[in-house]
């Protein structure tokens, strides 16, 4: 085994261990497991929140989509920081709700608002469309790593197995709980490390950030600001607000908002959250310090950009200690993605279909449920064929239609409707669907429009056709 | 909306306003290039707004 390698599998020994102690004492009901019992104040709720930054898509996505796309890449650093704006205002009747009626997953939320389990049963559908690719993109993180680190050693097939079963292990015996604290490691680990390397690499290899950025200008003009066409300045702007508004609809974001112990602590986060995402910025100048000392990696190869150039120019020891950090960033978020999907299906699905099931045999099936979530997670990530940004891409164009339904129920006098909200969620998924899977942007489709709009992110349409079918039919309905 | 929210819809203005302005590579704060620059500004404008927000919100007191 090499020097990288063991540390690595110390690291996911450690991890382990702070699972198992982090449940040590309590009983694991459904709210303990899911929630952790409510009781999480502003650290264990920042960093649950903060985990949705600080996942394997900062560690390579963002590296890897600085390194393959420039300046489109910047879009990454906004979107986090527009949205906890948006959760300051939509987490706390979020949460109170919730708290009311002891609901423990977001399609609950849904239900019990529009009093529709159908609609519940749809929003549940939708959330595990979305979370599978995001399973995926930290699965494949965890593949790209182990591979890196080990110099060959292990196969990233092989890598991507033994990265399934931990997560699996990890979910089984710590629930949320575990997942908050082993958090603390991750995200003290994940900041030294991409820290030290955006300030090491540019220094080391170009004397600085600013020489750096200068070298990248000169040998590639154009590269460090936005394209005329395609990937413009107006495709930046609808992307951000795009994912702006999908970043507080995804499951695990309002499962994290449950465990709260009060709704202060939301609004505390807004102010604290969007400086966590300048360290992005690190991750960024590591990208752009492989443009030239690691050329010609192109697509799903780009999510290789950080190791590569790690590999490249630091010590085995030192690459073992940033591939623990990556095993952490995969692992955590790894492991909340598991335990929303199979709490989602068990809570959602199961006990919709079988009403009188108690809640001992809920979390039963839940944890079933988590080795089979990993095995179709695996089956994806095995096919290695979609670059990290593009995955996470294709979840958020998904939950983003979760978000008209949300706001409006949360309005002082309900005007929308079951059918309504039912409606609107249907149309715009099958319309983000059919346009994420056959590649259509704005140019196919309106080909006689200006530029600037033909830029536009495609979403914007299925959000659009949500939202005049949602308020359409609300509307007839409500006669 | 209180009339202290609206103060929260600043951020969003500013931070897309830059790229959109002014793409341009030369250098702003670190050598960093103009719309990467510009954001990492806003990023901390933020915050402050944000805590400005906190701080005068009725819910909170």
């Amino acid at each position: 085994m090499t020097v990288p390698l063991a540390i690595l599998a110390l690291a996911a020994m450690v991890a382990l261990l702070l699972g198992v102690s982090a449940r040590s004492g309590r009983s694991m009901g459904l709210e303990e497991w899911t929630v952790g019992g409510r009781h999480f104040g502003f650290i264990l709720v920042f960093l649950l929140l903060a985990g949705e930054i600080y996942t394997t898509f900062t560690f390579l996505g963002a590296s890897g989509s600085a390194y393959g796309l420039g300046a489109p890449a910047y879009y990454i650093l906004c979107y986090g920081t527009l949205a906890y704006i948006i959760g300051y205002f939509v987490l706390p009747p979020v949460w109170a709700y919730a708290k009311q009626h002891g609901l423990v997953s977001q399609p609950d939320f849904f239900a019990r608002k529009y009093d529709s389990p159908a609609l519940g049963v749809l929003v549940t559908l939708v959330d595990i469309v979305a979370l599978v690719p995001y399973l995926v993109l930290q699965l494949t993180g965890l593949g790209i790593i182990v591979t890196a680190a080990g110099a060959g050693v292990i196969d990233e097939d092989v890598a991507i197995w033994i990265g399934a079963a931990v997560v699996t292990v990890y979910v089984i015996v710590s629930g949320i709980r575990g997942s908050a604290w082993t958090a603390v490691v991750k995200d003290v680990l994940i900041l030294a490390v991409i820290v030290f390397l955006g300030v090491y690499l540019p220094l080391h290899l170009h004397g600085g950030i600013g020489a750096m950025f200068g070298a990248i200008a000169e040998a590639r003009p154009g590269f460090l600001t936005f394209p005329a066409h395609g990937q413009s300045v107006w495709w930046f702007v609808s992307t951000v607000l795009l994912t702006a508004l999908g970043f507080f609809s995804w499951p695990q974001a309002i499962a994290a908002c449950y465990t709260a112990r009060e709704p202060g602590t939301f609004r505390k986060n807004a102010i604290v959250l969007p400086l966590y995402q300048l360290i992005l910025l690190f991750a960024y100048f590591i990208g752009f310090a492989a443009v030239l000392h690691v050329p010609g990696l192109t697509g799903a190869q780009t999510n290789l950009a950080l190791f590569k150039l790690v590999v490249q120019e630091m010590p085995p020891w030192a690459v073992g200690i940033i591939g623990a950090a990556g095993v952490f960033t995969a692992l955590v978020p790894g492991s909340v993605l598991v335990m929303t999907t199979a709490t989602l299906i068990a809570r959602n699905l199961y006990a919709v279909a079988r009403p009188w099931a108690e809640a001992g045999e809920i979390v039963t099936v839940a944890k079933v449920l988590v080795p089979v979530v990993m095995l179709v997670a695996v089956h994806f990530a095995l096919a290695h064929n979609a670059t990290i940004v593009e995955l996470l891409l294709v979840g958020y164009s998904f939950v983003t239609q979760l978000f008209p339904a949300l706001v409006a129920s949360l309005l002082p006098r309900l005007r929308a409707t079951r059918s309504g909200a039912f409606a609107g969620i249907l149309v715009g998924v099958t319309t983000a669907a059919l346009l994420t899977f056959t590649h259509t942007t704005m140019a196919t489709l309106f080909p006689f429009l200006p530029a600037g709009v033909n830029d536009l992110n495609v979403g914007i349409i299925a959000l659009a056709l949500n939202v005049a079918v949602f308020a359409g039919v609300s509307a007839v309905s409500r006669r | 909306m209180k009339p202290i929210h609206w103060l929260s819809m600043i951020p969003p203005v500013g931070m897309l306003a830059g790229p959109l302005l002014h793409n341009e590579v030369h250098p702003f704060i670190l050598g960093m290039p103009f719309p990467l620059g510009w954001i990492a500004v806003w990023i901390v404008l933020t915050a402050i707004v944000m805590a400005i927000v906190y701080r005068l919100d009725p819910a909170n007191r």
